[in-house]
């Protein structure tokens, strides 16, 4: 047990999280990031969709790396990622169709995210299965997080409730507060991930 | 012959790729520095859409939908529906290659311009999702919606439509990016961040055109 948590595996995971996280910082998934946070409950749900996926193909192609002609790996792990999002989009519609209504397309598109196929490339075709699946649920995770924050702004912003619960008192409403619309169009999620990243740069410079 | 036109119109400007759906983000960030590769990788993502778009839709409604003639003749009217992830992709990958190896034994100097960005552009999002729209969209009545795509011309007029929307997108942002050089923009928004500011206010200006009742 010691080998498998030691200390370079702790920040194969962690990294990810923060200073090497996949969307700020790798530039890495923006077009789902920015599509589905209009709401934080298709957020969430993208977010951990997103992360079971990487983890199992990074799995499995991590398995495979020494089997797999280099000519022909991009087709191998298209196919292996295109499996897998099939399998979480049939799940996804059987228990929260709703939800996979919101996400339509952008559950396909998880094949063509580029943190599976930059993660893919980078990380698992080089290491161990195990190191490769602790960096994806952390690339994972850094990804859903930062939705979560996006998508959490948006819906406040933009609806005055969070994942669909009113928390918005109607006095605010009387006293002339109204809900920006604008937070619910996709131009604003585009400048909210730009301050985002922003605030993240700030942050981290200043630490350094 | 008015549908496919308002079809063509409406995919460049209304259902703009990049600042409506945001596909085809992670390319379109990194390869918007200069207007000249912007403009070869704005082409090549055009050509590509309009060879996988029809083909996909002949596979959807002929291959794997139960209904369709392929489908009745050799497989007697299965659902093979659920396959359309995997094969769609297929189809984008195998094109991707054969395109690469076209314009590597035609146009040496376009393939060496174009770099590491040729082979990515199978896992374009921007490619993906044209097909995935389209596929969302055969079951749309072309009667009363002008996004209906029911026939082999319409793919061409929303693949080469949202290719152009795409190319008119990447190639604006680098001419402002070429600008931005010279600007004093505060350190840690340099690079990404103000990039992303100026799509959204990008995006914000074509939200005019989402009005256009075509």
């Amino acid at each position: 047990m010691g080998k498998l948590f030691s200390k370079e595996n702790q920040e194969v995971f962690s990294n990810p999280l923060n200073l090497n996280n996949p969307v700020v910082v790798q530039v890495l998934g923006i077009c789902s990031a920015l599509a589905v946070t209009s709401q934080l409950k298709p957020a969430i749900v993208m977010g951990l969709s997103v992360t079971v996926i990487t983890a199992f193909s990074n799995l499995i192609i991590s398995l495979l790396r020494k089997t797999i002609p280099n000519r022909i790996r991009i087709i191998v792990q298209l196919v292996v990622v295109a499996a897998l999002v099939t399998i979480v989009s049939m799940i996804l519609k059987a228990y929260v169709y709703d939800v996979s209504v919101m996400l339509s397309v952008y559950v396909g598109l998880i094949i063509t995210n580029c943190i599976l196929m930059g993660r893919l490339e980078a990380f698992a075709m080089q290491n161990g299965p195990w190191e490769s699946f602790l960096d994806e649920i952390g690339n994972g995770i850094g990804y859903a997080i930062i939705l979560v924050v996006v998508g959490f702004v948006r819906e406040l912003l933009g609806a005055g409730s969070i994942l669909g619960f009113k928390v918005l008192p109607q006095a605010v409403y009387d006293a002339g507060y109204m809900n920006n619309g604008m937070m619910t169009m996709p131009a604003m999620a585009l400048i909210l991930l730009g301050c985002v990243i922003w605030a993240h740069r700030a942050y981290n410079d200043e630490k350094k | 012959m008015e549908h496919f036109f308002s079809l063509f119109v409406r995919s460049i400007f209304v259902d703009n790729m990049i600042f409506s759906f945001f596909l085809g983000m992670c390319s379109y960030l990194a390869v918007s520095k200069t207007v000249k590769t912007a403009m070869g990788l704005g082409i090549a993502v055009t050509f590509v859409l309009l060879i996988t778009v029809p083909v996909d839709y002949l596979l959807q409604t002929q291959v794997l939908d139960e209904n369709g003639a392929f489908n009745q003749a050799v497989l007697g009217g299965q659902d093979l529906t659920f396959l359309a992830f995997i094969l769609f992709i297929a189809v984008i990958a195998g094109i991707v290659q054969l395109v690469e190896m076209v314009v590597e034994r035609f146009s040496p100097s376009l393939y060496a311009s174009l770099g590491i960005f040729l082979p990515l552009i199978a896992v374009n999002c921007a490619i993906m999702g044209a097909s995935l729209f389209m596929q969302q969209r055969i079951l749309m009545d072309p009667a009363t919606e002008t996004k209906a795509i029911g026939c082999i011309g319409d793919t061409f007029a929303y693949a080469l439509g949202s290719g152009i929307g795409w190319l008119l997108a990447i190639v604006g942002l680098a001419a402002i990016r070429e600008k931005m050089a010279y600007t004093n923009v505060p350190k840690p928004l340099q690079g990404l961040g103000i990039t992303f500011i100026t799509v959204g206010l990008m995006a914000m200006a074509f939200m005019c055109l989402s009005g256009l009742d075509l």
